[in-house]
């Protein structure tokens, strides 16, 4: 299954003076196993999208279809319809619980360290987990799990969120979505704020993540990380979908980047400049700067 | 004229418990006028560094001296007067119900007449490039947009010193070029104008005037950024970034291809492109 919008569009404080259309028929289609950027200018209806994509926002209009779970607005009210109970039609109702859903789909805001609240990471991480209705042993076993995948040892569990560093606290709210085991992981800019050091475990982590067959969405600036990690991008502006393809097309559509203000990483302008002025290098091979001269040292025993 | 110092630190030690020590006897100057980009990875003490200059943290020994005056409980109010401080998170920042209160906010409080409060209002806010958002609802803008917001409503009380802790983390590239252009742009028309930049941009922190290194709250390293990115292999081992020409010179010497080692594109083509 995948995820399906059709003709999305959100309107924030609807029927005030501050209404303000933030997305704007959006269609789209993400495959299952997927590994996807969304990127942006600021405002440009990035966040309010992947809102959608567990729930927590219900499109004013149009249809949003999560693996077999369907959400919309009828009449005012929300809908929540779970496709494989349609299906099957042997279930009286055929709504779901949007606790499934959330469960399948976990997102992880902008700067979630902010939302850390428990005296210890323990509680932090098991919150979850108890509310989808793990026991506490469970929860303190998938806890467990979740600190060590973030890079975090044990001993953080017993200590307060509020005496880690911003980097360590951001692992340990993420780690509390990782701990619902989500098929698709959704993260909001995951990455700002990091060390360089930091963003690069906190992407190697999701790629492992990809790598054990899960969906990874993230909406980021950093185009190194789009370049290196992602297999698809999407590109929104003002609230609407410009295209949806891979980095290796992006980067090379120089019309579309100066429309769209996108600044390819230097390392993929770099490589172009070389194969523009006669380097025999493949493009589709550059994802870094190691990968870079792994291809110029390719070329070069030829 | 005699070169001004508007903030040193002297020997400063602060533990955020007793038993722990986040900034280890730490001293420092910045010259009046100065871009000083002060780096050093999560959790290396940088924002607490802020926290005390502005005297919302206290230190446990040493002092902090604004322009040559001492931090004392008893001038710290008059002092922070000369300081505006730009977080990292936007949202912890917002009181105002329309961008346009929000940035009144900070000159209410310095009783500025209202008949001059619009035209500062209007002024900042196209600076920052947000004057068709003044009646926008802060909660309703984007995380990029409402740090921009931030920055009208600081440079609106005219600082003496500026301090930007990873104020450009959350803008996209477009908006981040921005506000860094605007910031250099304010430095022109105000050369006394301090600025102090927490900042995990490399090319930011390359192009100040002054670079300080903070790793696990000690000082590691202090000077121009040509003496600070001298040594590569030193940053790297504190979990920085360098340039990106520096990177690729390292990636050829690994890779027996020292022959290639560029500083520029423009040389690196040269080398390649026969």
């Amino acid at each position: 299954m995948s995820i399906k919008l059709t003709d999305v569009s959100y309107t924030y404080s609807q029927k005030t003076p501050f209404a303000f259309e933030a997305l704007k028929h959006v269609s789209l289609n993400i495959k299952d196993h997927s590994f996807l950027a969304l990127i942006g200018e600021t405002g440009s209806g990035k966040s309010t999208l992947v809102q959608h994509l567990n729930g927590l926002l219900l499109p004013t209009s149009g249809e949003v279809q999560i693996n077999n779970y369907i959400l919309s607005i009828e009449n005012g009210k929300r809908k929540y319809i779970d496709i494989t109970k349609v299906q099957k039609k042997k279930y009286r109702k055929k709504q779901f619980d949007i606790r499934d859903l959330r469960k399948y789909a976990g997102l992880v805001f902008q700067f979630p360290e902010y939302q850390l609240f428990e005296e210890t990471v323990l509680k932090d991480i098991s919150f979850g987990p108890k509310n989808f209705g793990a026991t506490d042993e469970e929860a303190e076993k998938m806890a467990k799990e979740a600190i060590q995948l973030v890079g975090l040892d044990e001993t953080y569990l017993s200590r307060s969120p509020f005496e880690l560093s911003g980097g360590e606290k951001r692992r340990v709210a993420i780690a509390g979505i990782i701990a619902l085991n989500p098929s698709v992981l959704i993260l909001d800019e995951p990455t700002a704020g990091l060390d360089p050091q930091g963003e690069r475990e906190m992407m190697e982590l999701f790629k492992n993540i990809y790598d054990s067959g899960k969906s990874i969405i993230l909406v980021t600036h950093n185009m190194d990380i789009v370049l290196k990690y992602v297999e698809e991008v999407i590109v929104m502006k003002d609230g609407q979908l410009l295209a949806q393809t891979t980095p290796l097309k992006l980067f090379q559509d120089e019309k579309f980047l100066v429309n769209t203000a996108i600044e390819p990483p230097f390392v993929f302008k770099v490589a172009k400049e070389l194969m523009d002025n006669g380097l025999k290098i493949e493009l589709e091979s550059i994802k870094d700067i190691p990968s870079l001269v792994k291809e110029i040292k390719r070329v070069e025993h030829e | 004229m005699e070169e001004k110092i508007s903030v040193e630190l002297q020997n400063i030690t602060f533990g955020y418990s007793r038993d722990v020590t986040n900034i280890d006897n730490i001293s420092f100057r910045v010259q009046q006028g100065e871009y000083l980009a002060l780096i050093g990875h999560n959790g290396s003490g940088k924002s607490t560094i802020a926290r005390l200059i502005t005297g919302l943290l206290l230190q446990r020994s040493g002092d902090i001296k604004i322009f040559g005056e001492i931090m004392t409980d008893d001038n710290v109010l008059k002092l922070r007067k000369d300081i505006g401080i730009i977080f990292q998170n936007p949202d912890n920042q917002f009181i105002g119900s329309t961008v346009r209160d929000d940035i009144a906010f900070g000159l209410e409080n310095d009783c500025v007449p209202e008949d001059q409060m619009e035209s500062i209002v209007e002024e900042y806010s196209s600076k920052v490039g947000m004057s068709n958002f003044l009646d926008k609802e802060p909660t309703n803008l984007s995380g990029g947009q409402k740090q921009r917001v931030a920055i009208a409503g600081t440079l609106a009380r005219h600082p003496k010193i500026l301090i930007m802790d990873e104020s450009t983390s959350m803008l996209d590239p477009k908006g981040k070029r921005e506000i860094l252009n605007l910031i250099h742009k304010i430095k022109e028309e105000d050369p006394l104008l301090t600025i102090i930049s927490i900042t995990h941009d490399i090319q930011e922190a390359y192009n100040s005037d002054h670079v300080i290194v903070i790793s696990n709250g000690t000082k590691m390293l202090d000077g121009t950024p040509d003496e600070v990115f001298a040594d590569s292999q030193k940053l790297i081992d504190m979990k920085l970034d360098i340039p990106f020409f520096k990177k690729l010179n390292i990636e050829f010497d690994d890779n027996d291809l020292s022959k290639f080692k560029s500083n520029s594109l423009e040389s690196l083509v040269a080398k390649l492109c026969r």
